[in-house]
C-alpha cells in the first residue's frame, strides 16, 4: 500500500450549502500534493476532513490502511495536523505555542525542549523561544504555526493556503521549508493553494479542485502540460488569463484575452491557451515609458493590499493584473486608489500554461 | 469628635488583635472563597458552553444571567430563608443559620457575575482555538482548558468581582445566616448589628477591614495583571 490517506465518495454540506460533492481522492506516502482551485471551491473542508475536524456528511475517510471511525478520531488526530490560512496562536511564547503538541502527547519535558528547538532551527526561529509569539510578525507568526505542527513529526501534514499572506521574503522561507520537510523527514503534505506558481514548483501532483468537485489529477507537467479545462477556467486565480492565441510575424505569440487586452509572449502557441504573468514581473509607472517591455498597459488600481514589506495592487487595464510592488515604492510613488498607473511586462515573462 | 475617637479606638481594637474580630474576618474570608470556589466551578462549564456553542434561545439564557447579576441581596436572602426554613422545600436540611447556609446563597448571588463576565471572555478567544488545540492533538477537555486559558483575565476578573460581592454583600448573610455570636457572624452583619447596638469603635474596625480587604484583593490583582502584560 502506497498511500496514507483515501476519501471515499466524500460529502459535506454546510447548513445545506455544498462544501464538497463527491470527492474521491488517495494521497500518497511521502508526496506534496497540491490543492489547486479558486477560494470557495473546498479546498479548506477537504484539508479539514483530512484533519478529522470536519466529519463528512456521506461516504469513508481511510487512514494509514484503516477505515476511520468517530471512534478513531482522537487517535486519527495525533497522525494528522493542519496548520490554518489565518494564523492562530495561543497567548504565549513561540516556546509555549510550539510545545503545545508534545505536552498534550506527555513527552518528558527535556524532549520538548530538544524538539521545540529543532522545529525552530527549521523554520529559521532560533532564539525565538522567548518571545511573545503574538508580538512577532505575520510572517513569523506563521512560521511559528508552521513549527508548532512540524515538531509533532505526524504522518501527515496539511497546510491551509501557507504563503497566501505573506510578503515574498516569507513566502519564499516557508516554500524552502515545505521542500525540506518533505524530503528530509519524508512527511506527507497537502497543501490547498490558489497560487499557479507555488502549484507548478513545489509539489509531486496537482488536484484541481472547483464547486467542491475534484476535477483532475496528476503531475504539474501533466496539468500544467495539456491545457486543462478546469485550469482555464479559473478566473479567480490571480493573473491568469485564457485567450486564443496567434503567431505574430516576429515570431511571438500574441494572446486576446478579452476587452481589447493583447498580451505579447515569447511562448509560441496557438488557438486557445492559458497565460500567467507573475505578479512580481510587472513594473508599474506613473507616466508611459520609452522600455523593452513588450506589454505596456494603462489602468486604474482597484485594490490594495498591504503585506508588510510589499504591497500587492490589482490594476484593472479592462482584465485584472495583480502587481507586487515594495512598500518603499509605493510610498514614494504616492500611490492610491484610483490612481491612473501603467503597467509594463517583459513578452518572456509571459507564460502559456 | 464622636467619629475620631470612634476611628482611633478602632484601631487600637485591630492592633490590639481582638480575637473576635479575627475571628469574624477569616469567617467572612473562609465563607466568600468557599461561595466563590462553588459560583467557579458550577459557573465556568456554563460559561464555556454559552462562549463556545451556538442555539436556539441563548440569547435569552445570557439576558437572564445579565439580569441576574442586579438581583437585591435581600430578595435572595428571602428566598432562601423560605426555602431552608423547617416549613420550606428543604427545611430537612437543616440549613437555616449556618454557614453553610451563607456560602450557598452568596455562591448563587455571584453565579451570575462569573457566567456574564467569563462568557464574554470567551467569546473573544478565536473560535479556532478549539480547532487548533484538537488538530494538535488535544482531547476536547483539554481543546476547552485551552480557551479557558486564553480567557483568563476576563475569568479573573469575573472572580474578583465576585469575591467582592459575596464579602460585601449584607443579605444573604443576614437572612439565612442570622448572624449567630461565634458561628455566623461575618462582617458585614456585625457591622451592622453592632452599629445598631451603639457600638460603634467595633463597626468601624470591622468596616475598615471590610474596605482594607476589598481593595487589596482589587489592587493584587490589577498589580497581578499588570506584570503579566509588561512581561509581553
Amino acid at each position: 500500500m502506497n498511500w496514507i490517506a483515501e476519501l471515499k465518495d466524500i460529502t459535506k454540506t454546510f447548513n445545506g450549502i455544498s462544501a464538497l460533492d463527491n470527492v474521491n481522492l488517495q494521497i500518497r506516502k511521502g508526496e506534496i500534493l497540491a490543492l489547486l482551485g479558486p477560494n470557495g471551491s473546498g479546498k479548506t473542508t477537504l484539508l479539514k476532513i483530512l484533519a478529522f475536524l470536519e466529519k463528512p456528511l456521506k461516504g469513508q475517510v481511510y487512514f494509514d490502511g484503516r477505515k476511520v471511525t468517530d471512534k478513531d478520531v482522537k487517535q486519527m488526530r495525533m497522525e494528522s495536523t493542519m496548520v490554518f490560512q489565518k494564523t492562530v496562536l495561543f497567548d504565549t511564547t513561540v516556546y509555549g505555542n510550539v510545545a503545545y503538541g508534545l505536552k498534550v502527547r506527555k513527552l518528558p519535558k527535556k524532549m520538548i525542549a530538544q524538539e521545540v528547538r529543532r522545529a525552530l532551527k527549521l523554520v529559521k526561529l532560533e532564539d525565538f523561544e522567548k518571545r511573545q509569539a503574538k508580538k512577532l510578525s505575520g510572517g513569523e507568526q506563521q512560521r511559528v504555526a508552521l513549527a508548532r505542527a512540524l515538531v509533532l513529526n505526524t504522518k501527515l501534514l496539511l497546510l491551509d493556503e501557507p504563503t497566501a499572506d505573506l510578503d515574498p521574503k516569507n513566502a519564499s522561507i516557508v516554500e524552502e521549508i515545505i521542500a525540506t520537510v518533505n524530503r528530509e523527514l519524508k512527511t506527507t503534505i497537502v497543501m490547498a493553494t490558489h497560487n499557479m506558481f507555488q502549484a507548478k514548483n513545489l509539489p509531486h501532483r496537482i488536484a484541481l479542485i472547483t464547486n467542491g468537485k475534484i476535477s483532475e489529477v496528476g503531475t504539474p507537467a501533466e496539468i500544467f502540460g495539456r491545457l486543462s479545462k478546469t485550469l482555464a477556467s479559473f478566473a479567480a486565480l490571480e493573473n491568469t488569463f485564457t485567450g486564443d492565441a496567434k503567431i505574430t510575424l516576429n515570431g511571438t505569440t500574441l494572446v486576446d484575452i478579452g476587452n481589447d487586452v493583447e498580451i505579447e509572449t515569447t511562448a509560441q502557441s496557438q488557438g486557445k491557451v492559458s497565460v500567467f504573468v507573475s505578479p512580481e514581473d510587472i513594473i508599474l509607472s506613473k507616466t508611459s515609458f520609452a522600455s523593452s517591455a513588450r506589454n505596456v498597459f494603462k489602468g486604474k488600481i482597484v485594490e490594495i493590499l498591504d503585506l508588510g514589506s510589499v504591497v500587492r495592487l490589482k490594476v484593472d487595464v479592462g482584465r485584472p493584473f495583480t502587481v507586487q510592488i515594495t512598500k518603499r515604492s509605493f510610498n514614494e510613488m504616492g500611490l492610491n486608489l484610483n490612481a491612473e498607473v501603467f503597467l509594463a511586462f517583459k513578452a518572456s515573462s509571459v507564460q502559456i500554461i | 469628635m464622636e467619629i475620631l475617637d470612634g476611628i482611633v479606638k478602632a484601631f487600637q481594637l485591630i492592633i490590639s488583635g481582638d480575637p473576635r474580630i479575627f475571628e469574624i474576618t477569616l469567617r467572612s474570608l473562609f465563607i466568600s472563597s468557599a461561595a466563590t470556589l462553588f459560583a467557579v466551578l458550577w459557573g465556568i462549564p456554563i460559561a464555556l458552553f454559552l462562549g463556545t456553542r451556538n442555539f436556539r434561545g441563548k440569547l435569552f439564557v445570557k439576558g437572564f444571567f445579565n439580569t441576574m447579576i442586579g438581583i437585591p441581596t435581600v430578595g435572595l436572602g428571602l428566598i432562601l430563608f423560605l426555602i431552608f426554613s423547617k416549613a420550606g422545600p428543604l427545611g430537612l436540611l437543616r440549613l437555616l443559620y449556618t454557614p453553610a447556609a451563607i456560602i450557598i446563597g452568596e455562591a448563587i448571588l455571584i453565579m451570575p457575575i462569573i457566567i456574564s463576565f467569563a462568557t464574554t471572555a470567551i467569546e473573544s478567544v478565536d473560535p479556532e482555538i478549539i480547532n487548533l488545540a484538537k488538530t494538535l492533538g488535544a482531547s476536547d477537555d483539554q481543546a476547552s482548558f485551552a480557551v479557558l486559558k486564553e480567557a483568563i483575565n476576563g475569568i479573573l476578573t469575573a472572580g474578583i468581582a465576585s469575591y467582592n460581592r459575596a464579602i460585601a454583600e449584607l443579605g444573604i448573610a443576614l437572612m439565612v445566616g442570622g448572624n449567630i455570636t461565634g458561628w455566623t457572624e461575618v462582617l458585614t452583619t456585625t457591622i451592622s448589628n453592632e452599629t445598631a447596638k451603639g457600638n460603634l469603635e467595633l463597626s468601624i474596625a470591622l468596616a475598615i477591614i471590610l474596605l482594607a480587604l476589598v481593595f487589596g484583593i482589587t489592587l493584587i490583582t490589577l498589580a497581578v495583571g499588570t506584570l503579566r502584560r509588561r512581561r509581553k
